[in-house]
C-alpha cells in the first residue's frame, strides 16, 4: 500500500550496541538488522582484533520474523543486577527482552516481564528514574502502533514536518524488581507522541535525578525533568524555539565546563534546507536552559544521523563524531525537488502516504561523508574527517564509542543502513595521557548506568556518564574515558551514583582503567 | 432615485465607508500590516524565526540603505515602509546554514540596493524582495535556502493568511493577479502531471504552502514593479505561472539546472519574467484602459 514511499519508512534500521555480555572485561558489539529473516549479529571480542558472531548460539539472531516484527536497536543493562549484562530489542514490533543466563546464552522474558508490547521504535534507554536501584526502561515510539506489513490505511505518516504530533506514544516502564515491569507512562507523564527517533537520560538540572532528553523528528526537542521520581515535567528550556527534524541526541562536556550538554542531529541540503545541527549548552542550573550554539560547520552534517563525544586525540577535550546520509541510491536522482514540493504544503497532502510522490531509485541526501568535528577553540568546531582516516559515504545510522582494545583510545563503530558496519580503530596522540573508569553499582543499579563521572586535573574539568542508551539507536563502552593531553595526574575523581551516593577519589592512577564499586553505606 | 436609495444605504455602512477610506490609502501601509500579521502568528505559534537578530538586522539594513541610497539619489529620504516590507519578507524567507546572519545583511542590501541602480525609465523592474532572494539561492546555494519553518504545515495558519490576504489584495486593487497566478498554477500543473503521469496532489500542493502565500501575496502583487492595466497584469501573471511550469517540468526531468530553480521555481519564474514584462510595459506607454 506505501510501496511508493518504502525506500523512506525502511531507512531506519541499522544500530550498534556495546556490552561485555560475557563479562570478560572487553567490550562486545550487537547490531541488529531491519529485514526480514536477516539475523542479528553478537560479535564477542576475542581480544586480537577479531571478534566471532554468537548471536545464533546466543539466541538472539533470529529476531526479524514476519508476525513480530524487525529490530530497529537494541539496548543492554543488568536489570536484575545479577553480574550479567541483559538485552532488550526494540523493534517496529513487539519489544524483546532477553535475560543473560550465564554470559553465553539469553532467555526471552518479554511475557513474563510485561513488556510485550507493539511498539515502533527507534530507540530506548535504560535509567533509575526513582533511584530504587532497578534500572527502568523508557522506549521511545516513532509510528504509532499499527503492523507496518497489514495496514488498514495509509494515512499513516506526520501531520507537520516541524510539529507533528501523531507519532507513537513513548513509553515509560518501571522496573518492579521481581523481573517485571509496570507501564507508569501516563502516570509519570512522559507519553511524548512527537515522533521520537531518540533519548538520552542525564542530570541536567543537578538535583540528584536523572531527566529525559528527546531528539523528534518533525519536532522540537523535548526534555522532561524528574521532579524526586515521582512524576516527570515537560519543560521548554530554550527548545521550543526551533522546530527541527531531530534525528539523535548525543551527550558530552562540550566546552569542559564539567557539564553535560546535548548535540543533537538534523537536516541540511544544498539550497533546499538548513535546519542545522543543536549544540546545545547546559546552562540550567542558573538559567533553566539550554543555549544552542552550534554554527558553522558543525551545524551543517547534512543529513545527520548518530553522533557521540568522545576524546579521540586524548587531549582532554571533546571532538565529536557525526554519521549521515539518508538515502543512496541512483546519484542521478535526487527526491529533494519531489520532497520540496510538500514539505511546505497543507498536511493533508503529505500525511497520506499514498499522496507522496513515489520513491523510485532516487537517492535522499545520499553518499554522503561522516563528519569528525574538533574544537579548534576561536576557530569553532572543524571538520576533520578526511585529514583522521573517515572517509566512507555509507548511509550512517548508529554511531558507539568503545576502547575495543582497552588501551586508551576511542575506537569508532558505525552501523550503516543496507550497507557494511565499519569500524574506525582510533590512534590518539600517543604522548597523551588518558583514564578510565570500570564502575559497579551496589545501591545503584549493577551496571552503574547513569553514574556521573567528574574529573578533576590542574585547570581540566570535565563531566561524563555511564551511557544506559544515547546518540540514534546505539550505546556506548560503560567504561567512561578521559583524555588527559599532557597531564601526568588526576586532582580528584567525584562520582555521583545513581542512588545518589557520591564518592571522591583522589588521585587515582592513570593510563589504565581503575574499577570503582559503589560503596554500599 | 432608485439608484441613490441603495447607494446611500451602502455608504451608510461603517464597513463601507472604512473599505472605502482604506482604498485611498497608500497601499504599503497595507501590505506592512498583512506581512507584520504574517511574522507575529508565525512567530507566536511556531518561533519560526529562531531568533530576533536576523529580524533586527534585515530590518536595519533594509531601511538604513533606503535611506542612504534615497538622500543621495533624491536629495531627501522617503518613506521608510517599502524597506520594511522587505525586510520583514527576507526574515521570513531567508534560512541560513548554521544560523549566519550575513545572508540577511546582504540580502537587505541586495532588495535595497536593486531598486536604485537596476532601473530603467525611473522605475525598478525586480520586487526588491524577489530579487535578493532569487540572487542569494543562484550565488549561495550552500549557504542559503528558503523558508524551511512551514507555518506548521497548519490548515488554521494558512486559512488567517489566505482570508486576510485576500482581503487586502482586494483593497489595494491586485485581487485579479492573485486570482489569475493561482488559477493559472492550479491549470497549468495539473496538467503538467497528467503530461508526465505523475499523482496530482503532490504537484499542487506546494501552492498551500507558506512560500507561496508570501509570494501571491507581497511579491507578485507589488504595486511598484506590477505592469500598468489589468489585462496586462492578468497576462503577466499568466506568464509567470507558465513560465515556473516549465521549470518545474525541467526539474522533472532532471535537467541541469542551479539548484535554485528546483528549490524556488516561483520565485526564479518571476524574478524571469517580472522585469522583462515591466520593460516592456514602460516602453509602450500606459494603456488605455485600466
Amino acid at each position: 500500500m506505501i510501496r511508493n514511499v518504502e525506500p523512506h519508512v525502511a531507512a531506519l534500521g541499522a544500530s550498534v550496541s556495546v556490552a561485555d555480555f560475557d563479562g570478560d572485561g572487553k567490550p562486545d558489539l550487537y547490531f541488529t538488522n531491519s529485514r526480514f529473516g536477516e539475523p542479528n549479529a553478537l560479535y564477542r571480542n576475542r581480544g586480537d582484533g577479531t571478534f566471532e558472531d554468537l548471536a545464533a548460539a546466543a539466541g538472539l539472531a533470529n529476531l526479524n520474523r514476519p508476525g513480530e516484527g524487525v529490530s530497529m536497536g537494541a539496548v543492554w543493562g543488568d536489570f536484575e543486577n545479577d553480574g550479567r549484562e541483559d538485552v532488550l530489542v526494540y523493534r517496529y514490533g513487539y519489544l524483546a527482552l532477553f535475560k543473560n543466563i550465564d554470559g553465553r546464552h539469553f532467555q526471552d522474558v518479554t511475557v513474563q516481564a510485561g513488556l510485550h508490547r507493539w511498539v515502533n521504535s527507534n530507540g530506548a534507554i535504560w535509567l533509575d528514574y526513582d533511584r530504587d536501584g532497578l534500572l527502568d526502561l523508557y522506549v521511545t515510539a516513532y509510528f504509532r502502533d499499527i503492523d507496518l506489513w497489514h495496514l488498514g490505511t495509509t494515512k499513516i505518516m506526520h501531520n507537520s514536518f516541524e510539529f507533528a504530533t501523531n507519532g507513537g506514544k513513548n513509553l515509560l516502564f518501571h522496573n518492579l524488581g521481581n523481573g517485571k515491569f509496570e507501564d507508569v507512562t501516563d502516570k509519570m507523564g512522559v507519553g511524548s507522541t512527537r515522533w521520537s527517533l531518540a533519548a538520552a537520560s542525564a542530570d541536567f538540572n543537578g538535583d540528584g535525578w536523572p531527566d529525559i532528553y528527546l531528539a523528534n523528528d518533525y519536532g522540537p526537542e523535548e526534555l522532561y525533568l524528574n521532579d524526586h521520581g515521582r512524576r516527570f515535567v515537560l519543560t521548554t528550556a530554550g527548545l521550543e524555539s526551533e522546530s527541527k527534524s531531530g534525528m539523535a541526541v548525543a551527550l558530552g562536556d562540550a566546552f569542559n565546563r564539567g557539564r553535560l550538554d546535548a548535540f543533537v542531529t538534523n537536516i541540511s541540503e544544498r539550497g533546499y534546507l538548513f535546519q542545522n545541527n543543536n549544540l546545545r549548552l547546559n546552562e540550567m542550573l542558573e538559567a533553566h536552559r539550554f543555549r544552542n550554539v552550534a554554527e558553522g560547520e558543525i551545524a551543517d552534517a547534512g543529513w545527520g544521523w548518530g553522533a557521540q563525544f568522545g576524546d579521540f586525540n586524548n587531549d582532554g577535550a571533546n571532538e565529536l563524531f557525526v554519521a549521515n546520509g539518508f538515502i543512496s541510491a541512483d546519484r542521478e536522482k535526487n527526491y529533494w525537488y519531489s520532497m520540496s514540493k510538500i514539505a511546505g504544503a497543507n498536511a493533508r497532502f503529505f500525511e497520506d502516504a499514498a499522496t507522496w510522490p513515489p520513491f523510485g531509485n532516487a537517492s535522499l541526501s545520499g553518499y554522503e561523508r561522516s563528519r569528525v568535528y574538533i574544537n579548534r577553540g576561536v576557530a569553532g568546531w572543524v571538520d576533520v574527517a578526511a585529514k583522521v582516516g573517515v572517509t566512507d559515504v555509507y548511509d550512517g545510522r548508529a554511531v558507539a564509542l568503545a576502547d575495543l582494545s582497552s588501551r586508551g583510545a576511542v575506537d569508532v563503530i558505525v552501523a550503516n543502513q543496507n550497507q557494511p558496519a565499519v569500524v574506525y580503530r582510533d590512534y590518539p596522540d600517543s604522548t597523551n595521557h588518558w583514564i578510565g573508569f570500570t564502575l559497579v553499582g551496589t545501591r545503584s543499579n549493577r551496571s552503574a548506568i547513569g553514574a556521573e563521572v567528574l574529573l578533576e586535573s590542574g585547570d581540566l574539568k570535565q563531566r561524563r556518564i555511564v551511557d544506559g542508551g544515547s546518540g540514534f539507536a546505539s550505546q556506548n563502552d560503560r567504561r567512561v574515558h578521559f583524555g588527559l593531553g599532557a597531564r601526568e595526574w588526576v586532582d580528584r575523581i567525584v562520582i555521583s551514583w545513581p542512588s545518589g551516593t557520591r564518592q571522591v577519589l583522589l588521585h587515582p592512577p592513570i593510563d589504565r582503567f581503575v574499577a570503582v564499586t559503589e560503596p554500599t553505606r | 432615485m432608485s439608484d441613490a436609495t441603495p447607494t446611500t444605504i451602502a455608504e451608510r455602512n461603517p464597513f463601507v465607508r472604512a473599505w472605502k477610506s482604506g482604498s485611498k490609502l497608500d497601499p504599503r501601509y497595507s501590505i506592512a500590516f498583512l506581512i507584520t500579521l504574517v511574522l507575529v502568528v508565525a512567530q507566536l505559534r511556531y518561533h519560526m524565526l529562531g531568533s530576533y537578530d536576523r529580524l533586527v538586522l534585515a530590518l536595519a539594513v533594509c531601511t538604513a540603505t533606503e535611506a542612504l541610497l534615497s538622500w543621495f539619489d533624491r536629495g531627501k529620504v522617503v518613506n521608510l515602509l517599502s524597506a520594511y516590507i522587505s525586510g520583514i519578507s527576507l526574515t521570513l524567507l531567508i534560512k541560513p546554514q548554521g544560523g549566519a546572519l550575513w545572508p540577511f545583511a546582504v540580502g537587505g542590501f541586495l532588495a535595497i540596493s536593486s531598486k536604485y541602480v537596476l532601473r530603467y525609465r525611473d522605475n525598478h523592474l525586480w520586487n526588491p524582495t524577489n530579487f535578493a532572494v532569487a540572487a542569494l539561492l543562484l550565488l549561495a546555494p550552500d549557504r542559503v535556502s528558503v523558508l524551511s519553518h512551514q507555518f506548521g504545515n497548519d490548515v488554521t495558519t494558512n486559512l488567517v493568511i489566505w482570508v486576510f490576504g485576500l482581503v487586502i489584495a482586494a483593497r489595494v486593487g491586485v485581487l485579479h493577479i492573485t486570482v489569475t497566478y493561482v488559477a493559472s498554477f492550479l491549470l497549468l500543473n495539473s496538467l503538467r502531471a497528467a503530461a508526465l503521469g505523475q499523482p496530482l496532489l503532490p504537484e499542487i500542493a506546494p501552492i498551500t504552502g507558506p512560500m507561496y502565500q508570501l509570494f501571491v501575496f507581497f511579491m507578485i502583487t507589488d504595486p511598484r514593479t506590477i505592469v500598468r492595466g489589468r489585462r496586462r497584469q492578468v497576462l503577466v501573471a499568466i506568464l509567470i505561472a507558465v513560465m515556473e511550469t516549465l521549470i518545474r517540468f525541467a526539474s522533472d526531468k532532471g535537467w541541469p539546472l542551479p539548484t535554485a530553480f528546483n528549490v524556488a521555481p516561483a520565485f526564479l519564474a518571476l524574478a524571469l519574467v517580472g522585469p522583462i514584462a515591466k520593460w516592456f510595459d514602460l516602453n509602450k506607454g500606459a494603456p488605455s484602459t485600466r
